[in-house]
């Protein structure tokens, strides 16, 4: 990056650093710090919206979409994260694949599954196999979010079913009162109430989300803990200009910073929040402003 | 007027459809140095990456490199993620059994230890080694005690803070170790392994012959010796 890096061997310490910390491949860590960032940034919010709905076909009075509800809360949090991630999204890759398949190519005569092997014709592969590797980044990136949002989805639902029905009886029958239909109840009195019972739940998930980012890796996008990992391995002088030691102790106490940071920084973030939701609410939170 | 411009676009769909075809994605792992590992600029290099560009030319194919963790190498082949693995993975018969190989790009060569003192005995001992490697299946058989890790990075750390006497792994990975910490290669050395090849899916049997050629042709010409002395990888063929 600096002119006086093409001699590293000479170099003094702080320019070594200065080089060092800037090569190609800390660059990608620093890029990955952003994918981390915007994962978390695009899935909270999918996430919730996942919740939102589980919650409410969970409560509804059509029987269906309350099993739907409550089998999606109960299968996807029953199942450990790692296997869903290990099962799951290659399973999903291959629905969509099939389904692509079945579309684009009806005079495929081959079986689509050959032994272990999973064929479909070049034309369904997603992404096409032709495609930039940015696109097979971005692919896995958006398959990354829709896990997550899934998973983290059905533990907000449960969150939200619970909050929901902490809202005090006599707020719903006041509506009702007031004639109020089902749908102005629960969009006009239930739902703004609700979020102040469900925040202490979605705040730990929040925390638990951000902790859950090495996961990416196993879906193929290259995360901060991985990069972290490769980096502090020790380096042979054969194989880079920059050689040291097992530094990977240095690199993961980079990581401690940056995850304790970001969390302190979401919990004050979400006590603003909480302040707001208390206020005038008839709680004890709330009588004691 | 009409007729050319289906032609044209016949043609277009069809060159496209050449080039579809002809990218082959290459999965490695980035972690085992000479091997494959990530150089300074965040690259993949090494010998493999070398040999898979030159294999591609031959093959008149366009190649992209991945990485893939070591653990789920296989199976993201399997599904169809990249096209072939490339990463320092010895033919054995139960990897056989889930995909294909090509030939042997590198000899069959014995795996070494690496440990704390030139003296330690290691049967009986506790050997550190990658898991789902030969090396980790063969410490299993012996009856040892074996602790396993999912990158060869912390294996070498397992000996060097004590929690196992040795690690084994291929001699070309552990060689810079034993001359820069004062870790030791035992002699011993055990005969595993049937050489590295290029793993394949069991139906891509096309993309198997092409690559089997291009090996064939650099094993003909010299130039994969040429490879494997300049990395230091294996002995030569």
């Amino acid at each position: 990056m600096f002119s006086f890096c093409s001699d590293p061997e000479t170099l003094g310490t702080v320019r070594w650093f200065a080089c060092y910390l800037t090569t190609g491949k800390h660059m990608s860590l620093y890029w990955s710090v952003l994918t981390v960032l915007s994962l978390l940034a695009i899935t909270a919010p999918a996430a919730l919206a996942f919740g939102f709905f589980g919650a409410m076909s969970a409560r509804s009075h059509v029987l269906p979409l309350r099993w739907l509800g409550k089998a999606y809360i109960a299968v996807v949090r029953g199942v450990p994260d790692i296997a869903f991630f290990l099962f799951f999204v290659i399973a999903l890759d291959q629905a969509f694949e099939w389904t692509r398949h079945q579309i684009l190519c009806p005079d495929w005569t081959d079986p689509i599954r050959q032994g272990n092997d999973f064929i479909v014709c070049d034309a369904a592969k997603l992404p096409l196999s032709s495609a930039a590797q940015w696109v097979h980044e971005v692919y896995g990136f958006f398959l990354a979010v829709l896990t997550f949002a899934i998973v983290f989805g059905a533990f907000a639902a449960n969150v939200l079913f619970g909050a929901m029905r902490a809202v005090p009886r006599g707020q719903l029958e006041t509506a009702e009162a007031y004639g109020m239909t089902r749908r102005q109840t629960f969009w006009r009195v239930l739902v703004p109430q609700m979020w102040l019972y469900a925040l202490p739940g979605l705040s730990n998930l929040w925390m638990i989300l951000i902790k859950a980012t090495p996961l990416l890796f196993l879906l193929g996008v290259e995360d901060i803990v991985y990069w972290a990992r490769e980096m502090g391995a020790s380096a042979n002088r054969r194989f880079t200009d920059y050689p040291h030691g097992d530094w990977r102790i240095w690199y993961f106490l980079a990581l401690l910073v940056f995850y304790l940071s970001f969390t302190r920084v979401s919990e004050i973030v979400l006590e603003r929040i909480n302040r707001r939701l208390l206020h005038g609410q008839a709680t004890v939170g709330g009588g004691s402003r | 007027m009409k007729k050319l411009i289906l032609t044209t676009a016949a043609l277009a769909l069809a060159a496209g459809m050449a080039t579809a075809a002809d990218t082959v994605r290459m999965g490695t792992e980035g972690a085992y140095p000479p091997w494959n590992f990530i150089n300074d600029d965040g690259k993949v290099d090494g010998f493999e990456r070398e040999l898979g560009d030159e294999l591609c030319k031959r093959a008149e194919l366009t190649c992209e490199w991945v990485t893939n963790d070591w653990d789920s190498i296989i199976p993201n082949l399997v599904s169809g993620n990249y096209d072939t693995i490339i990463a320092g993975m010895s033919i054995t018969d139960e990897r056989d059994e889930v995909i294909d190989f090509t030939q042997a790009y590198t000899p069959p060569d014995p795996s070494s230890y690496l440990a704390n003192a030139a003296d330690v005995d290691v049967t009986g001992g506790v050997i550190a080694a990658q898991s789902a490697t030969i090396q980790a299946a063969f410490i299993a058989e012996q009856g040892w005690t074996l602790v396993e890790f999912p990158t060869p990075e912390e294996t070498v750390a397992a000996v060097r803070n004590g929690e196992a006497d040795a690690v084994l792994a291929d001699q070309a990975y552990l060689a810079p170790f034993a001359e820069e910490d004062g870790l030791f290669i035992l002699e011993r050395e055990e005969m595993i392994g049937g050489g590295v090849g290029l793993g394949v899916r069991e139906s891509d049997g096309e993309l198997k012959a092409k690559f089997d050629a291009a090996i064939q042709s650099m094993k003909d010409d010299g130039s994969l010796n040429a490879l494997i002395t300049k990395w230091e990888v294996a002995s030569t063929w």
